[in-house]
């Protein structure tokens, strides 16, 4: 009997689902390898000055806007919504607490991390892509230098680095914007707004939400940069670069965000522990 | 720690591929590839689109590791080397992207300043002085370091990329398509352009090119490549290697395709080229300095808004 070669076979669902498994397992493995090169190259040599600070201008100052203008409009957000479940209870000059509680611990991270890796991470990868595509990357390992360290090293310290000041400036006008609503359109007293707030929110809260955006904003360099290190050929490639770096680095901010959550308010209960209730 | 190409002994070739088979995915680009370059040779290496060129010059130095097979430099495999000795070696390589590749966040200066900046600690006056030396060597004055690689046309990138790559003084070019999209004049431009740098230093050069003129005006040696999927399983990839009158003369109908028609466009070669002074490569050094000799190479590029 007459064997059919294997290659001409349609592949089986198994096959499929094999070959989805293995290209993570590849995908994972190159991505281990290109944050570990990363981490190597930062620590033999630093980036030039002035590269750094170009790419700090470029990540850190030209994102305040973004973040500024969507930091006000989530706190009064939060304000619009939860007015009414706290107006039922009586309890509206506590709307404060919840909203700047959340803020710095919750949505003034991710919100400037989306910002981060929707302004910047997707540039990075299309700029880097585009690069790669141009052969301006080759042209870098022919000028006896390492397209790790001149490329990715700078960006990602500029992430790493300047993300916690965009997370201070998204919960400084979210706050602001959380108040201005609070008290100036749905007329809560503004003393008791900022003594709710003050004995609800701590300084444990706030170090949280700052913890949590270093690993996004490093998260945010080394996705963008690998997509763009790896990007297909052509201006498809390129685009589909930008795209998943976005979306990538989206899934890992709310990804990283539920386990270091996890982690803190693991360590948080060992280190403050909660009396045993009487009931 | 010397330089593999220091320690080796001078008889090996410089460059060696020893059954270099290279794949992406499922499609082999080159297969089992044999090709030696001696110091000093200018080897031009020919053959249809898709035929594995670029990938072999790219293999040559490096920036592909190879599916399977050897690449020497100076008679040591370079996958023996480790990734420092490899960085430092490639070093005496310079390579001329077939698009130029120049930085487009940089300007001209800081483009070729790039490697010199990198690989030393040369204080800013060496470097500024080198890279005004480099830009003359090509025909490019001082005036155009401020500008962006955006604002260059064709010509002038590849010179600024010619610039950039013999900045580093590299004992080895490695031309990709260099007078891909250029006109005439240009073309001519840029063949000089890689005769001088041959006559002016000790270095050897490869040059990838489907332009016969620029085989004809530089190329000691002419290696043809075949395509993959038109060998057999035992066929070899280097159809031919030999001078360019001995491939204009060649009985594979391969060779005499691609060759014969644009050879008696140009003019009976006989011999070869640069042995016998090739027009396109006799006013190529002139005072030394500049690639541009002809007066109409230099109305060309005043009329066009390029230095020259």
């Amino acid at each position: 009997m007459a064997s059919v070669p294997l290659s001409s076979r349609a592949p089986s669902p198994i096959h499929r689902v094999g070959e989805v498994v293995l290209d993570a397992v590849e995908s994972i493995g190159d991505f281990t390898l290109f944050a570990l090169t990363m981490w190597r190259q930062l620590l033999v040599r630093r980036p030039r000055r002035r590269v750094l600070l170009e790419n700090m201008y470029a990540i850190g100052v030209g994102s305040i806007p973004v973040v500024v203008v969507t930091g006000i409009f989530i706190g009064m957000v939060l304000a619009v919504q939860g007015y009414d479940s706290f107006h039922l209870l009586q309890m509206e000059t506590r709307i404060g607490a919840v909203i700047n509680v959340s803020l710095v611990k919750e949505l003034g991270p991710v919100l400037a991390a989306t910002m981060l890796a929707g302004r910047v991470g997707s540039a990075m990868a299309a700029e880097l892509g585009t690069m790669r595509v141009t052969e301006q990357i080759d042209a870098i390992r022919a000028l006896g230098a390492n397209p790790i360290r001149q490329l990715v090293v700078p960006r990602f310290l500029a992430c790493f680095l300047l993300i916690p000041v965009l997370t201070i400036v998204a919960d400084m006008v979210g706050i602001l914007g959380g108040w201005a609503l609070s008290t100036r359109v749905l007329g809560i007293n503004s003393h008791f707004y900022w003594e709710h707030s003050r004995s609800f929110v701590t300084a444990f809260d706030v170090m949280t939400g700052l913890l949590k955006s270093i690993f996004f904003g490093g998260a945010i360099a080394l996705i963008a940069c690998f997509h763009g290190f790896h990007c297909a050929a052509g201006a498809k490639g390129v685009g589909r670069a930008a795209t998943i770096a976005f979306v990538m680095s989206f899934i890992a901010i709310l990804a990283l965000d539920f386990f270091l959550g996890m982690l803190l308010n693991t360590i948080y209960h060992l280190a403050y522990p909660i009396p045993p209730s009487l009931l | 720690m010397s330089s593999t190409f220091a320690q080796s002994p001078s008889i090996a070739p410089l460059i060696e591929l020893r059954g270099i088979t290279r794949q992406f995915g499922d499609q082999q680009v080159v297969r089992n590839l044999c090709l030696s370059v001696a110091a000093g040779e200018t080897v031009a290496l020919i053959g249809e689109s898709g035929c594995g060129k670029s990938v072999t010059l790219r293999l040559m130095m490096a920036l592909l590791e190879p599916t399977a097979g050897d690449v020497c430099w100076s008679g040591r495999p370079v996958a023996d080397l480790n990734a420092g000795q490899r960085d430092r070696d490639r070093l005496r390589f310079g390579y001329l992207f077939q698009n130029s590749a120049l930085f487009d966040s940089l300007d001209v200066f800081e483009n070729v300043a790039f490697g010199l900046r990198e690989i030393s600690d040369l204080s800013e006056t060496v470097v500024c002085n080198t890279v005004h030396e480099r830009l003359e060597e090509v025909g490019l004055s001082a005036e155009i370091c401020d500008r962006k690689p955006a604002e260059l046309s064709g010509g002038m990138r590849k010179r600024v990329a010619l610039a950039r790559a013999l900045a580093l003084e590299p004992a080895i070019m490695l031309y990709d398509e260099p007078t891909t999209g250029l006109d005439p004049v240009m073309t001519g431009v840029i063949n000089r352009l890689i005769c001088q740098t041959r006559d002016q230093r000790p270095v050897t050069s490869v040059v990838v090119t489907h332009d016969l003129s620029t085989v004809q005006a530089v190329a000691d040696r002419v290696v043809m490549l075949e395509p993959v999927s038109r060998l057999e399983a035992d066929d070899r990839q280097v159809i031919f290697s030999g001078t360019f009158a001995e491939a204009v003369a060649s009985p594979d109908p391969r060779v005499a395709a691609f060759v014969g028609n644009t050879a008696t466009e140009s003019r009976p070669a006989t011999e070869n080229s640069r042995s016998q002074g090739d027009p396109a490569c006799q006013n190529h050094v002139g005072d030394g300095r500049s690639g541009f000799d002809s007066w109409q190479d230099r109305k060309w590029c005043t009329d066009n808004g390029q230095e020259a």
